[in-house]
Parts: structure tokens; sequence; C-alpha cells
């Protein structure tokens, strides 16, 4: 469903226009606002949705497979860490999810530089960073040359 | 000096640098800073690595995990799965490279903050199927990409690199890359050391079962414009089962996944008479393709083909039994989580047709084809292997090197290894990166010069489609019709109808033969002609423009290879009429192209296959 944004809602803030990944939520000139310039290369992604401050952008289904009167709400709290739906269909029921998006401080991770300086050996080795501790066996497993064959299996 | 040619140029000198800001890109960008502590890292993304990518909309599972430390599977399980599933063919040294070290991602994704649906008996993962778990990953990509921007030196963010640049002082050796500014429209020279390709696959090569407003409702994401391909490809480095393009069965208009319903809802198809069908096919799919009909799982493609003859025999269509697990209120909310974690589209189909699939059992279709290297599928480039095991024929440098040298790649730019997902493309990242420092150290003083002649040339190239605009707008009153010039979504629409009615599209259930492939060689020539004919409106408009160049040479490409095999090694995703059945004793090899910048000319040849042998 391509998106669009509420007049009212809308103080022309630019988020949107930062995190689109199409490239398509831009500022109009005219009215000072976010649009949507190309909604047949929206992906529905919920990005812009998620990241405006003011909640005024909203989607609206297709216009060539979706009939009228639905809406899918998001409502997404860094704080709170976790994303909250509603969606609405077309005969007024509703159905209500919540889900958690984050199990850590935003900005808590570190940066690879943080930790120690690896050895020769390590870089030497067949071992990405973290390994062998981060998978959670004793060694990187590896094949042997004469494991690998031509012919049909 | 054209119109447009005194924008500035701003050049960005680097050790590695990482092209595309996805799944790949952050992997690469967060191991090149570990294992080159003193290196400059830059990562270069045309939209914000925020949600860039194919996992810009969130996850609601992790496809590629093995779970060696409880010893669910073994790196050689995935091999063979993945082996099985892409009939026969994959690059089995570089899939067990993937899944050996595919955990140590996922564990470090758990520690970083990612929600990991657990087992409430085991307290494991919660299991999906055999190598999936669950998560809660709406915010799967913020969390990888907060990692990346700490590794990186620079991030920049919206700019579209359209060209690989190659050093002046040592032939087939690359030294950077060009691109601008989608904001600002600054020309941007990269001159790096190594370059890792961890850009997208293509999505709107083949025409979309949509094509008015819901166009952009692809299965994979619309911003996936064939980089991963187009970049290597120009500067002649070699590309591996470029026909092998991948087709969905998906839930109908929203393309929402099945993946969850299937293994985990235990949900199940029918036809609209309620009968199920794939047995039905069996003796039709044994004949084309022998024994691999009797494998388990069933491979992805023979599932799809067996559901396309039920349709083409008038049984349609085939919907996806959900009234009896829906009843479950865990499985109920499962379900439709799923589609918010990472499809929301089809949640909002679903809300707009009043389909509650409590009640109503959905339809399922089959998508548009798509070229890509990380799904059940594996286009891409020609990657040497793990130094510690690969046969020789699959080595000559560094891992994950291209036939470039200097040239890495990584998630869907390298070819052969299917199945590696979300996690295994942060891998394969993470596996490049470390090869490309080494790299780096290996070379010492001998750096990469980049040529100016080359750049500037360039430059002129990058900007044209807007000079073609300002000059051809003054022919015509107003509109959109040209004598001179075409915007890029009208190249884009010619692209798509040229690859779905000639190199097997939705509008002729995937087939195609010699003929028709040739007459589409034909046009894809000229529309490659037109290219110098984009007009280009601004600068959100030049972006499509390169995105479309880069969608087209992707498709040159898949022709190519799609002519060269003849046989019909995936029916389900494509068929070659003059060539319908599987031929092991021809084609069990993979297919390489190379394209000669200097002349034009594509160069194909075969590849051995080589397995794991207990």
């Amino acid at each position: 469903m391509p998106t669009f944004v509420y007049m009212t809602r809308c103080d022309g803030c630019g988020h949107c226009v930062d995190i689109c990944p199409s490239d398509i939520m831009h500022i109009d000139k005219t009215y000072r606002r976010a649009v949507n310039i190309e909604p047949n290369m929206c992906w529905e992604c919920y990005s812009c949705v998620k990241a405006c401050p003011q909640n005024a952008i909203d989607a609206r289904g297709y216009a060539d497979f979706a009939p009228l009167g639905h809406s899918v709400r998001a409502l997404r709290e860094e704080e709170k860490g976790t994303i909250s739906w509603r969606i609405k269909f077309r005969n007024g029921h509703e159905k209500n999810f919540v889900s958690p998006i984050r199990t850590t401080p935003w900005g808590s991770i570190k940066s690879p530089s943080d930790y120690d300086v690896p050895s020769e050996s390590e870089f030497q080795s067949q071992e990405l960073a973290h390994e062998p501790e981060q998978l959670k066996i004793d060694g990187l497993p590896a094949l042997t040359r004469d494991k690998l064959k031509q012919g049909v299996v | 000096m054209g119109l447009f040619s005194r924008r500035k140029t701003k050049f960005v000198d680097s050790d590695v640098l990482v092209i595309g800001g996805g799944m790949a890109g952050c992997g690469a960008t967060y191991e090149a800073r570990y294992w080159g502590r003193d290196l400059k890292v830059v990562c270069v993304e045309k939209a914000n690595i925020e949600r860039s990518g194919a996992v810009a909309q969130g996850l609601y599972a992790i496809n590629c995990y093995m779970g060696m430390q409880w010893n669910e599977n073994q790196p050689e399980d995935h091999v063979r799965y993945a082996r099985n599933d892409l009939m026969g063919l994959v690059r089995e040294d570089l899939g067990y490279d993937i899944a050996r070290h595919v955990d140590s991602t996922v564990h470090m994704f758990d520690d970083w903050g990612l929600p990991m649906m657990k087992d409430p008996e085991t307290g494991r993962y919660q299991r999906e199927g055999k190598w999936q778990i669950m998560i809660h990953g709406e915010s799967y990509k913020p969390i990888v990409a907060e990692a990346a921007r700490k590794a990186a030196t620079e991030v920049y963010n919206r700019i579209m690199v359209t060209h690989l640049l190659m050093d002046k002082t040592k032939k087939n050796r690359v030294a950077g890359a060009v691109g601008f500014n989608v904001r600002t429209g600054d020309f941007y020279v990269f001159r790096a050391k190594a370059v890792i390709v961890a850009a997208g696959g293509a999505s709107h090569i083949y025409k979309p079962r949509a094509v008015g407003e819901g166009m952009g409702r692809t299965w994979y994401a619309p911003w996936s414009s064939a980089s991963a391909y187009a970049l290597p490809i120009e500067v002649g480095a070699k590309m591996t089962q470029m026909e092998n393009r991948i087709v969905l069965t998906r839930f109908k208009d929203g393309y929402g996944p099945v993946g969850a319903y299937f293994l985990h809802l235990k949900t199940y198809t029918e036809n609209a008479y309620g009968e199920e069908y794939e047995s039905k096919w069996y003796e039709n799919t044994k004949a084309l393709v022998g024994d691999y009909v009797d494998r388990h799982p069933v491979p992805t493609c023979l599932r799809n083909h067996a559901l396309l003859e039920e349709l083409k025999a008038g049984r349609g269509p085939i919907r996806m039994v959900t009234k009896e697990a829906f009843q479950d209120p865990h499985k109920e909310t499962v379900g439709w989580e799923n589609f918010l974690g990472m499809t929301i589209g089809q949640a909002v189909v679903w809300a707009s047709q009043n389909i509650d699939p409590k009640f109503t059992n959905p339809e399922l279709t089959t998508s548009e084809p798509y070229v890509m290297g990380s799904h059940a599928t594996c286009s891409g480039a020609w990657a040497s292997g793990p130094e510690d095991y690969a046969p020789d024929e699959y080595q000559w440098g560094y891992n994950r090197m291209m036939t470039i040298d200097g040239l890495f790649g990584a998630g869907d730019t390298i070819g052969g290894t299917a199945h590696k997902f979300s996690s295994g493309s942060y891998t394969e990242g993470r596996i490049a990166a470390k090869a490309a420092v080494k790299y780096i150290k290996d070379m010492g003083k001998d750096s990469p010069q980049v040529s100016e002649d080359e750049y500037e040339n360039l430059k002129k190239a990058v900007y044209k489609p807007m000079e073609n605009y300002e000059v051809g707008r003054n022919e015509i009153v107003a509109g959109t019709v040209s004598p001179s010039y075409i915007s890029p979504i009208q190249g884009l629409q010619r692209l798509e109808k040229i690859m779905d009615e000639y190199v097997g599209g939705i509008s002729s259930h995937y087939m195609t033969n010699e003929p028709l492939l040739t007459r589409g060689l034909e046009l894809l020539g000229m529309l490659r002609e037109d290219m110098d004919h984009i007009g280009a409106e601004d600068l959100h408009q030049l972006q499509r423009a390169w995105e479309l160049k880069h969608r087209l040479i992707a498709s040159e490409s898949v022709t190519h290879h799609t002519l060269f095999r003849t046989e019909t090694r995936w029916p389900g995703y494509y068929y070659r009429g003059d060539h319908m059945k599987l031929d092991d004793d021809n084609w069990h090899c993979f297919t390489l192209s190379q394209f000669h910048r200097e002349t034009g000319e594509w160069e194909l040849e075969k590849a051995p296959v080589y397995h794991i042998v207990d």
C-alpha cells in the first residue's frame, strides 16, 4: 500500500525523506510537507510510517487490488522497545498485536575496535571475529580437500 | 563539456570500500574493522543504512542457523539441503564456509539485542523449520546498522554507485568506484585498495503481476536494482548461474511469506475443489527431471511446477488451508505477526479484502521471476573459495574474491551459494572482509591508481540523462512523450515487457526457447542503445536511470545464460521449450559468463561442480 501524508499533521521535518529506502518521500515545494512522489515504487515497508514523529503518515492499499476502508497502523516506541499494530478490516473487524523490537538499550553495541586486537595467528586462521567463542562449540569445523569430488550425486 | 559536467567532484580514499549497506555490507563493514584496526573502512549506500536493503522492513525469521551448539545440524547437512533444493548445482565449498560460520553471526545478533524467540521447553531458539529460527525482527536492520556505523570510518548514505574503477597500473585490478549523491548531485570518486560489492539483487527486471500503483509490491524490494551484478559485469568479472532466476509461491497480491505457514503452523495447499494436487503431478515431473523429484524436501522449483500445472489444468485458484490452524490463538498470532514483521502489505491486502484466515483459506500465486543470490537460488559472481579446502579450480587467491584482483563480493553478489538468507549474507560479508584485509596487508605499497581520464569520462556519462532531459524537454510543450528521450519508468517498462515475453516471465508461464531468447537479445540490444537517450528530470530520476541501466545489464546476462544452458534444470522457475528435460550428462555444471566491454561480446563456458562426498 503506498503511503500518504496527512496535511494537518505533517510539519515537514523530513525524517521520512531521510529514511525511505526507495527515495520516494520528498518535501513538496509548495506545501513544505512530505509527499510520496512515486507510489508505484513503494514497497509498503512502513519505514516512513515508523519514523514519523507526528504520526502523519499512513498507508492506503494499492488501488489495483485493495478495496477501500481498511487500515494497518503502526506505533514504534524505541524507549519501550515495542511495536504496536492495529489492523482494521474493511468490514470493521479489528486485530491488535504488540511485539518486542530490541532487548538491549539503543546504542549499546560495542564497536569491533573495543575488543582486544586479534593475534597474527588468529588473522591467518579461518576464524572470523569472536570465533571460536561465539560459535559455542569447541572449534571451527573444516573440510579437507579430498572431501570434494566431481560427479553427479 | 556537457551542461552538467561542472558539478563538484569529491574524492574519498579508503582501504576497504564496501558498496551497499544491507546485511552483507554491514557484515563486511564490521569484520573489516575487527581485523583491520588501522584501516580506513568506508561503506557507501544509496539509501540510509538504518533501513536499507532487503531487510529494511524487518524479518520474522532467520532462515539459516545450524544450531551446532545443540548438535541440531552440521554444515555438511546444510550443503546437502541447498544442493538438493537447487537440483544439484551449488558451490559446496562456499556454502559449507557460510554454514560453518553462520552460528557465530546469529549469536552476535542475539547479544546485540535482536529479540529471539525461545522454545519454552528446551530454552533453545524456537525452530520454525529445520534451518529457520523465529525472531521479533522489526528492528533487525537498525540493530545491524548500529554495529556497522560504529565499525566504519565513514558511512556515506544516499550515494548511488554507478561504476567500478579499474587500476591504471595493473590490468585486471580494481581501484575504486564512482557514483553521485542523490541529494546534492555531487560526483564521488572512491579510491580504494579493496572493494567489496554487497549491493542488492534484482527485482523489476521481469514484468510484475501488478503493473499499476501496486507495481512496487514485488516480492523482493523494489530498490534491489541489480547493482550486485551490473557493477562486476561491466568490469569483466565472471558471473555464474545467472539463468537460475527464482519464482516464489506466495500469498496472492501481497506476496506474503509462506515459510512459517508451512513449517510452523502446518498449513497446507489444495486446489479450488479442496483436493491435494502435488502427488497428481509426480509422474509428469519425474518425466522431466528423473530422480530429483524423489528427493526430500521436494525442491522449491518442483513444488512450483506442480502448482503451475494444476492451474493450467483449470483447477485454480490454489489455496492455503489456514482455517484449521488459525483456530489456535497462538498460531493465529504467529500468522499475523509474521506478516507485520516482514511483509506488512499482505496484512493490508487481507484487511482490505476481508480475508481472515481463520474463516477463509487465502489464495496463493506464483510471482514474477527475480534474480538474486541468497534465497532458493544462486545467481551471482564467480568467486574464489576458502583457502583451507576449496578445489584448485575454485581457488585463485582470496576467499570471495571475484575474477578481478581486489574485487570481493558477498550476499546477493556471490553466485553458487543458495539459502544463505539474511544471516548467511551477513556472514559472507564477514568472510569477504577478512579476506579483503588480508589482500590489503599482502599488497604492501603497490596501491592501485585511478585514471583521471576514466573518472572524468564516467562523470560525463553519469549526468548525461539530465542533459538529455534539459535539451529534449525544450522540443515539446509538456507531458511525457518526447521524440528524443525516454524516461526511466518508460525504459523500465520496456525492459520488463521484453524479459516477460521473451525470457520466460509470467505471461508465458515461464516458458522460453532459443528463437525467443535470440529475439529478446536483439530487443535488449536496442534498449541498451536507447540508454544513451534516457532523460532524467531531477536527481531522483537520475537514480532511477542508473538503476535501470544496472537492471538492463543483469537482464542481458540472464538472457545469455538462459540461452547457453540447453536444458530445463529448474522446472517451476523456467522452461526451455526446446529442451524440456533435465540433462545431467551435459549440464551437471555451472555456467560462467564474461562480458568484454571493449567489444561488447559475452563469452560463455562451463565450470565443474564439486560435491562434498561422505
